[in-house]
């Protein structure tokens, strides 16, 4: 997974409250193997494109100051709905690093974490304050800075942020979690040898398949 | 009862609160082979193949014939058959009757039990939380590391109890009360918390119904939302293929006895509903929590005061298609898809068979069964017979039209009405119009042809 420290780049303002990921990347591309050389096409496909494929330019990101985005500013809710991982993924296939919202979906959130993407939790007030700059003057670049947990906007005002300890760990290295928990082995065999005992039922007989 | 359940399975204390948490169950489907791939080629193994549970619901079709109509599904519901087979997992694939949606045959099989973790990459997952389990979504990043460990980095989420009182009344059931709740509380309403419904009117419910509020958490925001277990959980694991018995089960029901929540618990947050005050409920916008009452109206964006809010009401309403002030019992429906984890158990199938029994559907009606068995039993009661009298289609379980992963969709400008669990801008095909709603008032929809309170065809 590819770190991350600190990033400036041009943000991209995203008003609308509760953006699904079904709108984020539809069903249909699921499918899709990530490599494949159109997944970035897949982001916000239908919204961002007609049906004939032509690029509508009422959508924010087929806008030229901020076709180079790799910033988020949403609103509350943003990720929210199906777990589908390839929401990242195909934010991630554009570029996009961090995402910044008053509220994230939960899952969404947790897979942000997983593709080297920092989901960030700012208050309302703020959230909104920098989508109206974004807005006020398109193609202003923001700092999102994990070290120091701070969002600098584009009128120099840092806002501060929270995340677990455990999370900016795992970013800031570009840790392969996996390989972290394998580490846990003895613990979780110690684990499953109580479980065995005092969860005894909680195993399933054995079916025929 | 979160926090018994949360206990039992702390594996290691990490950094930030975060604890690395046991995991009972992982149920799997065709959607999540990458994962498999991704493991093999890291040269990992699945540590617990008896904990791991598959079967093929999101891309299989449900009609007759063939269970695929392209290479690329094919292919994938052949690698979930080939992943299973190599790492020795119980796989519910094509061919077999106990094959279903996820969310249905784990309940079904007696895989699905109070007290444990259970975690599968689908937001639905929450489903079986309705037994008093910890369960909730992960993404495909999760899925890998469930296979290769058994476990979950989590931070604990925080606390939310959702108590509804009383009687529900006439042609209100279990889909009105969950929409009713998310339409309160908000479709981010339940973020990073873990939902306990409870109260009289839940006590009340059948399993079939608790699953389909539990299921709709996500809904709310809430990865998990959970019920206590009592004798009506009781009696629905007890004899079911992969549930504990003989002397396991004694020992399990007398632990499942002590997991509902001490009558001083307390939670983060609390919400209370009257079920006096639910009625038969549809939504109008792309937001399950734009729900409202079948006697209300369409709302106007002009009478909302914050902007964002107005925005957003105004452009679902412009992709719905429907203008302020419509009733909503005025609007007509192009289709109807009875069926989704949310609504496709034995239950919502005889609910929908009442309504639609003697009378004709007037626009395509599907009736999709969550499973093989739960199609065979309706089959065995003459559901199917009732809804194909009635020109409603009888088909093969699977997810179907509520995902339209399988190309089973709606038309761009076609309204549904649908008994599934997301109403979101093109979730049943790009742009279809979606409206939520229990089975039996799809089915009065299917009969008359626009969304109809259930109540005047007598229920």
């Amino acid at each position: 997974m590819e770190p991350f420290t600190r990033v400036t780049a041009v943000a991209v303002p995203i008003d609308l409250p509760n953006i699904d990921t079904d709108r984020v990347i539809p069903a249909r591309f699921l499918r899709k193997d990530r490599s494949v050389p159109e997944y970035s096409s897949f982001l916000f496909h239908d919204v961002r494109f007609t049906a004939d494929g032509a690029e509508r330019p009422d959508f924010i990101l087929n806008q030229a100051p901020y076709r180079g985005a790799r910033i988020v500013v949403a609103a509350e809710n943003f990720g929210c709905g199906s777990s589908r991982e390839a929401a990242v993924w195909a934010l991630a296939a554009n570029g996009f690093r961090s995402v910044i919202a008053p509220s994230l979906g939960d899952i969404f959130h947790q897979n942000c974490f997983k593709n080297g993407v920092l989901p960030v939790i700012l208050p309302a007030e703020a959230a909104a304050g920098l989508r109206r700059q974004l807005h006020d003057r398109p193609g202003a670049t923001l700092t999102v800075d994990l070290e120091t947990q701070a969002v600098t906007a584009p009128d120099g005002a840092q806002h501060r942020f929270e995340v677990d300890a455990f999370r900016k760990e795992m970013l800031l290295t570009g840790r392969d979690e996996i390989g972290l928990t394998l580490g846990f082995e003895t613990k979780i065999v110690e684990f499953e040898a109580r479980h065995a005992r005092e969860m005894a039922w909680a195993v399933p007989p054995r079916a025929s398949t | 009862m979160f926090e018994k359940i949360w206990a039992r399975h702390v594996v290691a204390e990490g950094p930030g609160g975060h604890v690395l948490l046991y995991i009972d169950r992982h149920l799997l489907h065709e959607g999540t082979t990458a994962a498999f791939g991704r493991l093999a080629r890291r040269g990992r193994r699945v540590r617990r193949p008896d904990l791991s549970f598959a079967t093929a619901d999101h891309y299989l079709l449900t009609s007759p014939g063939p269970p695929t109509s392209d290479a690329e599904t094919r292919g994938m519901v052949e690698a979930l058959g080939r992943h299973t087979a190599d790492q020795r997992i119980l796989y519910f694939g094509v061919g077999d009757p106990r094959r279903g949606i996820v969310h249905i045959i784990g309940p079904e099989q007696g895989l699905t039990v109070p007290g444990i973790t259970l975690v599968c990459g689908d937001s639905h997952t929450a489903t079986h939380g309705a037994f008093g389990a910890l369960a909730f979504g992960i993404g495909s990043s999760e899925v890998e590391h469930v296979l290769a460990t058994q476990t979950l980095w989590q931070k604990k989420p925080l606390t939310m109890r959702i108590s509804v009182e009383g009687r529900l009344g006439p042609g209100v059931n279990a889909k009105d009360v969950i929409l009713a709740i998310i339409a309160k509380i908000g479709a981010g309403g339940g973020v990073r918390h873990a939902i306990e419904y409870a109260g009289s009117t839940i006590r009340g419910m059948s399993m079939d119904e608790r699953m389909t509020v539990c299921n709709m958490s996500i809904e709310a925001g809430a990865r998990a939302g959970m019920i206590a277990p009592d004798e009506t959980t009781f009696a629905y694991i007890e004899g079911r293929p992969l549930a504990p018995s003989g002397q396991a089960w004694q020992t399990a029901l007398a632990e499942w006895k002590a997991l509902p929540s001490d009558p001083g618990a307390v939670f983060d947050r609390e919400a209370q509903l009257a079920a006096s005050e639910i009625a038969p409920t549809v939504t109008w916008g792309t937001s399950p929590q734009d729900a409202l009452p079948i006697s209300a109206r369409v709302p106007d964006p002009a009478a909302v005061a914050d902007p964002g809010r107005r925005e957003s009401m105004a452009r679902a309403l412009a992709y719905m298609g429907l203008e302020p002030g419509t009733p909503l019992s005025d609007v007509t429906v192009n289709r109807v898809f009875i069926g989704s984890c949310t609504n496709s158990r034995l239950d919502d199938l005889r609910a929908a068979a009442r309504i639609a029994k003697g009378r004709r559907a007037v626009v395509p009606a599907w009736i999709v069964p969550g499973s093989g068995l739960i199609k065979r039993a309706a089959e065995a009661e003459g559901l199917d017979r009732v809804f194909m009298d009635a020109g409603f289609e009888w088909r093969e379980a699977g997810c179907s039209m509520c995902v339209g992963m399988n190309g089973e969709t709606a038309a761009a400008g076609e309204r549904v009405a649908s008994t599934s669990n997301r109403n979101f801008e093109g979730r049943q095909g790009k742009g279809a119009r979606t409206h939520l709603m229990s089975p039996a008032m799809a089915a009065a929809a299917a009969v008359t042809g626009k969304l109809t309170d259930v109540r005047t065809l007598g229920t």
